[in-house]
Parts: C-alpha cells; sequence; structure tokens
C-alpha cells in the first residue's frame, strides 16, 4: 500500500476516496459548503470514464443515485443541509427498495436557509428521520482529512454489503480544512449484484426494484426483515475511538470536528488533574453503544459535546439509561466552540460529579 | 376461416371490442359472469369475422386471441 | 369443421411475450392496458426485452412493474425520468424508458421531465394524459381542461383560481433536447395502430442514439369521469382533442437531421459562444 501524503481539502479527499472506492456516477446541485465535492468530480470523473451530472435539483439528484444504483453502479451525492432535506425523500425510497448508494452531508447551520458556517444539527435528521417511514442508514461521522477519505470507502463497501443507504455526514469545517492524507488504494474488484435492474438478457426472471407493498403482512414481514439485518449492523459496525478513557470520571462524547476540540479540553482538563477522557464515536448509527458501556465502569458523568442545541445527548443518554448524570454543552448557528469553553463545562461537571 | 377467442380470465366485459367490430359480431354475453364478476365478451357469428384484429386492437385487456 | 382446416391456429394477434400473463389492476375499458400491450409489442418487435429497463410512475400504473417482463423500477412520484437518467448513464447500451401520467410527469415531477428532455436524454417516455388524478380517485390534474369537474375542481376548474392547463408536447417542443414529440391516443384501432408507430418510432430513435423521445397518449378515465368507456372516448374525442391536438411536435429527423444535437446546433446556429468553430472561421476572415 502507498504511504505517499498528500496535503488535501477535506471535500476533495473524500471526492477522491469514492473514486477509488469505485464510484464511477455522482450526481449533484451546487451549495456551500460542499461545492468543492462537485467541483472535484465535475474535473475528475470524465479522466476516469464517469458521470459527473448536475442535476436540476437535489430531488432529482438522489433520484439518478436511485436510478444508478438500481442499475448496479455505486453511486455518489452530495449536498449541504438544506440540500439534504431534500434528498429525504430519495434516501427513503432508496432504504424501501434496499438500494446502497453513498450521501454526503457537508452540515452548515440551521434551520431553514440557516447560515454557511459549520454546524452538526443534522445529527437527528441523518440518525432518526432521513425520510418518511421505518428506516436507518449508516452514519459515518469523520473527524479529520483523513477520516474524510477513508471514511467515504468505507461507506461504498458497508452499503453495499448491508445494501443500504449510507451517509457521511461532515460539516463545513471538515469539508474546507486541508490535512495531509493518504489516499486508499483503488478498489480492484466490485461485489456481484444480482439483483440490480441491468437487462435480464433472457437469462433470469425480471428484476424488480420497488419499495411498494400493498398488502400490510408483506409490508410488515419486509420491515421487520429489514430490522433485523440493521440488528446484525448494530452488532458489527459501531466504531468509536476513546482517548483516555480507561480511568475517566468524565467521559466527553464529541464527534467529528467537535471531538478535535473536545480532545484539547480533555488534555487540558487532565494538566489540571480532572480524570476526564474522550469518546469519539466515529458511527452515528450504528450509535456506539458498546463504547459508551466500556466506560461505565469509572465514569461519573457523561459530557455531550456538540455543534447544536443538543441532540446526539439524546442517544448518550439512551445508552447511558440513567445510570450516571449526562450533561450538554453545544454551540450553534455555525458557532465552533472554543476549548476553554468546553473546559468550563468539564470543570463545572467536575465540581458537580465531586459532591 | 377466421375466429377470435376471449379469454374469460382477462375479459373486464369493458365492450371496447364490441364497438370496435365492424361486422357487429361481439357482444357481452349477459348469461355469464367471470370470476371477476364480469359479463365477458363472446363472438356470436364465426361465418362473419374477418380476422381484422379491431377488437384485439381496442381490448385493454389482452383478452382477445385472433386466428385468421 | 373441415373447411375450417386451412389457416386454423394461425394465430395471427395474440399477447406480447414481454407483457407478462397477468390480470392488470386497470379499470374496466382504461387505455393504460391498450398502451402497455403496444409498449409490449414494440419491446418484442426490436428484440430488446433483455436489454430494457422500464421506470414505473406513481399514479394507477405504479404496479406496471408486475406487467412487463424487461427488468422494471418503481420510481418516487414525478421522478422517473430522474431514474432513468440515472439507469441510462450507467447502461448507455441498454434501452430504457419511462411510463407516467399527468400528474407525475407534468405536476410533481415537471422539473425532473423539462430538465431530462433538455439535456436530451437518451431516454424513452410514454406519457398518458387523461387529465386527472386516477389511483387517487378523481382529483384534478396539471392537464384537467377550463371547466372540467373534478373532486377537487367541483364547480369545474376555474382558471382564474387554478390556472390553465399544461400543453406538454408544445412545451418540450421549445427546447432543443428532444428529438421527437408526438401526441397520439387509442380511441379507435386505426389510432391504436398510429400509436404504436409512433412508440416504436420513441424506442427506435433510443436505440439509434437520436435523442430523447416522448409519445404523448391522449387517454381517459372512464371510472373517475364517471362515465363509460366508450361514453369517455367521445368525450375525449369533442374536449381533450382541441385542446391537445394529434400530431408530430418535434421530429428531427423528418426535419433532414441526422439526431437532436444536430438540429440544436442548427437551432442556435447564431450564437457565438456555442459555436466555436465559426468564430475561428470568423477571425480568420478579417484577417
Amino acid at each position: 500500500m502507498s504511504q505517499e501524503k498528500v496535503l488535501m481539502k477535506g471535500n476533495e479527499a473524500m471526492a477522491e476516496a469514492a473514486i477509488r472506492a469505485g464510484c464511477r456516477f455522482f450526481f449533484g446541485y451546487p451549495i456551500t459548503p460542499q461545492t468543492e465535492v462537485a467541483a472535484y468530480m465535475a474535473k475528475r470523473m470524465p479522466k476516469e470514464g464517469g458521470t459527473y451530472l448536475q442535476a436540476e435539483s437535489e430531488i432529482a439528484a438522489i433520484n439518478m443515485v436511485y436510478g444508478a444504483s438500481s442499475a448496479g453502479a455505486r453511486v455518489m451525492t452530495s449536498s449541504s443541509s438544506p440540500g439534504v432535506s431534500l434528498k429525504g425523500e430519495g434516501v427513503s425510497y432508496m432504504a424501501g427498495a434496499d438500494l446502497p448508494g453513498v450521501i454526503v452531508n457537508v452540515q452548515r447551520g440551521g434551520p431553514g436557509l440557516g447560515g454557511i458556517q459549520p454546524s452538526q444539527s443534522d445529527y437527528w435528521q441523518a440518525t432518526r428521520a432521513m425520510g418518511h417511514g421505518d428506516f436507518q442508514v449508516l452514519v459515518f461521522a469523520p473527524s479529520t482529512v483523513q477520516e474524510m477519505a477513508d471514511l467515504a470507502y468505507l461507506a461504498f463497501e458497508k452499503a453495499d454489503e448491508y445494501r443500504m443507504p449510507a451517509m457521511i455526514l461532515s460539516d463545513g469545517m471538515l469539508g474546507q480544512m486541508m490535512e495531509p492524507v493518504v489516499l486508499p488504494e483503488r478498489v480492484e474488484q466490485l461485489p456481484e449484484k444480482p439483483w440490480a435492474t441491468t437487462g435480464h438478457k433472457g437469462e433470469r426472471k425480471h428484476n424488480i426494484v420497488d419499495s411498494l407493498y400493498l398488502t400490510a403482512d408483506e409490508l410488515e414481514r419486509l420491515n421487520i426483515e429489514r430490522f433485523e439485518r440493521y440488528e446484525t449492523v448494530k452488532a458489527r459496525e459501531q466504531r468509536a475511538e476513546t482517548f483516555m478513557c480507561e480511568d475517566a470520571e468524565i467521559v466527553l462524547v464529541s464527534f467529528g470536528a467537535t471531538a478535535r476540540i473536545a480532545h484539547s479540553a480533555v488534555v487540558r482538563a487532565r494538566a489540571e488533574g480532572i480524570k476526564a477522557g474522550l469518546l469519539r464515536p466515529i458511527t452515528l448509527w450504528p450509535f456506539p453503544v458498546d463504547a459508551i458501556e466500556g466506560c461505565m465502569g469509572c465514569a461519573k458523568a457523561f459530557l455531550s459535546v456538540e455543534m447544536n442545541m443538543g441532540q446526539m445527548v439524546d442517544d448518550v443518554r439512551l445508552a447511558v439509561n440513567g445510570r450516571v448524570p449526562v450533561e450538554f454543552f453545544g454551540r450553534t448557528g455555525g458557532i465552533i466552540p472554543t476549548p476553554d469553553e468546553v473546559l468550563d463545562a468539564i470543570r463545572k461537571l467536575a465540581g458537580k460529579g465531586g459532591e | 376461416m377466421a375466429a377470435i377467442t376471449v379469454d374469460d380470465g382477462f375479459c373486464k366485459g369493458c365492450g371496447l371490442c364490441v364497438d370496435a367490430c365492424p361486422a357487429h359480431i361481439i357482444e357481452l354475453d349477459r348469461s355469464r359472469i367471470t370470476a371477476k364478476g364480469y359479463h365477458p365478451a363472446r363472438l356470436i357469428d364465426a361465418s362473419k369475422c374477418t380476422g381484422c384484429c379491431s377488437c384485439a386492437l381496442m381490448c385493454p385487456d389482452v383478452a382477445i386471441e385472433v386466428m385468421r | 369443421m373441415a373447411e375450417q382446416k386451412q389457416g386454423e391456429g394461425r394465430v395471427v394477434f395474440s399477447r406480447p411475450k414481454s407483457l407478462l400473463p397477468v390480470v392488470t389492476n386497470y379499470c374496466p375499458g382504461c387505455p393504460h392496458g391498450i398502451v402497455h400491450r403496444l409498449v409490449a409489442e414494440v419491446i418484442d418487435e426490436l428484440d430488446i426485452e433483455g436489454r430494457t429497463v422500464g421506470v414505473a410512475p406513481v399514479g394507477c400504473a405504479v404496479t406496471a412493474p408486475d406487467f412487463f417482463g424487461c427488468d422494471m423500477i418503481e420510481a418516487a412520484h414525478g421522478r422517473a425520468p430522474a431514474v432513468a437518467t440515472g439507469v441510462k448513464r450507467v447502461l448507455p447500451d441498454n434501452v430504457v424508458f419511462a411510463y407516467q401520467g399527468d400528474g407525475d410527469l407534468a405536476s410533481i415531477g415537471m422539473a425532473e421531465t423539462v430538465h431530462a428532455a433538455t439535456r436530451g436524454e437518451h431516454i424513452t417516455v410514454i406519457f398518458i394524459n387523461n387529465a386527472i388524478y386516477g389511483m387517487t380517485g378523481g382529483q384534478m390534474a396539471p392537464t384537467s381542461l377550463p371547466n372540467q369537474v373534478t373532486q377537487t375542481s367541483p364547480y369545474g376548474r376555474d382558471v382564474s383560481t387554478a390556472g390553465y392547463p399544461v400543453r406538454v408536447c408544445e412545451l418540450l417542443s421549445s427546447l432543443d433536447g428532444p428529438a421527437y414529440l408526438e401526441r397520439v391516443t387509442v380511441d379507435t384501432p386505426k389510432h391504436v395502430r398510429q400509436a404504436k408507430r409512433a412508440i416504436k418510432k420513441a424506442f427506435q430513435n433510443q436505440i439509434d442514439g437520436i435523442g430523447y423521445s416522448m409519445v404523448e397518449v391522449v387517454s381517459t378515465c372512464p371510472t373517475n369521469w364517471g362515465l363509460t368507456p366508450q361514453d369517455s372516448f367521445a368525450w375525449m374525442r369533442e374536449n381533450m382533442l382541441p385542446y391537445y391536438p394529434l400530431g408530430v411536435y418535434r421530429d428531427v429527423v423528418a426535419d433532414g437531421f441526422a439526431d437532436a444535437a444536430q438540429a440544436a446546433a442548427a437551432r442556435n446556429a447564431d450564437c457565438p459562444v456555442a459555436h466555436p468553430e465559426k468564430r475561428a472561421e470568423g477571425k480568420e476572415g478579417a484577417r
């Protein structure tokens, strides 16, 4: 494996990794702060024999993804928060038709048109309600430019493996940031997709890609089967990184760009003698409940640090299930929390925890 | 000699074939009801059928086969 | 029986192979079945079932995937042209068609329709225009006629508040992308034959790489119009055909062009940036 490091923007590293993962079809629509992904794909795809198509809307883009995925291709679309809302319809249909595909959300502040500064306020959308109906999507939360590349690559593999949409939940900070990155090797062989609508060539019964089931019994059965698959995903695919959690009494839980700030705050808290640690979820769905459980031995309190009004904190509370206090600290609207602010929150909690 | 056969499993008794037949030799059979509850079309005078296919062209359910 | 021996058993009309032997969910007398059969006959005659992928709409034809023998995809409401675009870009050698109704194509999916057409996607679109939402029980459609009574225009479509119907062939003919646009109907055997020729051309154009092709079929909805199938065709002839005249709205081949791209180039011939080759010639001349 080549270990050559290149300096790249997060959005571009992610796009290049997608190409190396065998993605040859990209359908998108311009929106800040993800436009570099589209621009990179527009430049690179023709040279890879692939297709970059600027759709008339995010709705059209996700439905082109639906079509390309039906035809068996590795395919991607990217957008930022307001545009991702528009994609919700198509993601629900993909989930209902068991179609893989990668959707990128380089989050910005909301609701509505919001702002163009970084945010993590689409956590609920990504993990709870990407569209109507009973379904989940895989959600990966990169924290570095290297992870933008690695998780984009992994997202294609896992989407195909479980036949479900996968999302890269990034933010404007990671998208715009430049860091050295080792790009993944090109994928050698793509998985067979016997279910794809590629034309039956007279060799098999016709394939149908569909999410319509008018018989309630059948629809319930399919949903139950899908949720059994989700249980497998939960058992196998939880990913998290821990830092100084072995003896941590105050466990910060933070993902994406915010985790980098939380990391600094933990280092400074340790310097002050506070036994703090950081648990960084890498998969937001499935949420790394096992990693939370691993901290329960020493943890006296959890602190969820996010760039929103408090969304992931719900999942931390569900995992902790009332055993110790779970608090929240966050900034929103495009404000990035400072290490000082986070350290203050840790100190307060340490005081509380010591009572 | 030409003839048509109507598949009662498909015929929904809409009567578009009745109107389309230039020889006026198709009718809905009021004496029979198909499994789905329709009066199916039937040929009433095979000797006049020319096998022109007008009935079959208009049939939305491809219930009619034409022989010539 | 003796006189029947000669020729008996020579079937001259039967179910096309690519139309599965399944009873459709369409109401008695619904022209959807006729158009389905025509599409299947064309697929059989062109011998393309094995490489055809159909995209079904939301509307009465939502169950079309169960009726066609080729690979089929069910799209979200109005999104069939985008889904078909995705498929065609991945499988350029396959034949991809979208089958859509008026609400699907001309209301919720208008953006997808117009943009697939203006991109000149190499797809075939079959458009059923019966001026009503059938599946949901007879609401006003984008193609419902002025004063037409529907469940959601109970006093008749009031154009002062609900606006005017959309003429899709005319609308799309203003674009450079489409190669072929024709409006047909299926109310008589003669018209059914004409409709089949149009549908065949729309598929052949795709195979030949000529460009985006759409056939609009002016149709009926006996159930929601509250008329017999026969009276529905009469109402359609009387009211719809004057508003939606039958005919060819664009045919780049008939106009003498090789394909849609060539026709578009001729149409925008006076635009310098669209024709760098001419600008180069002009500069040479100026020197």
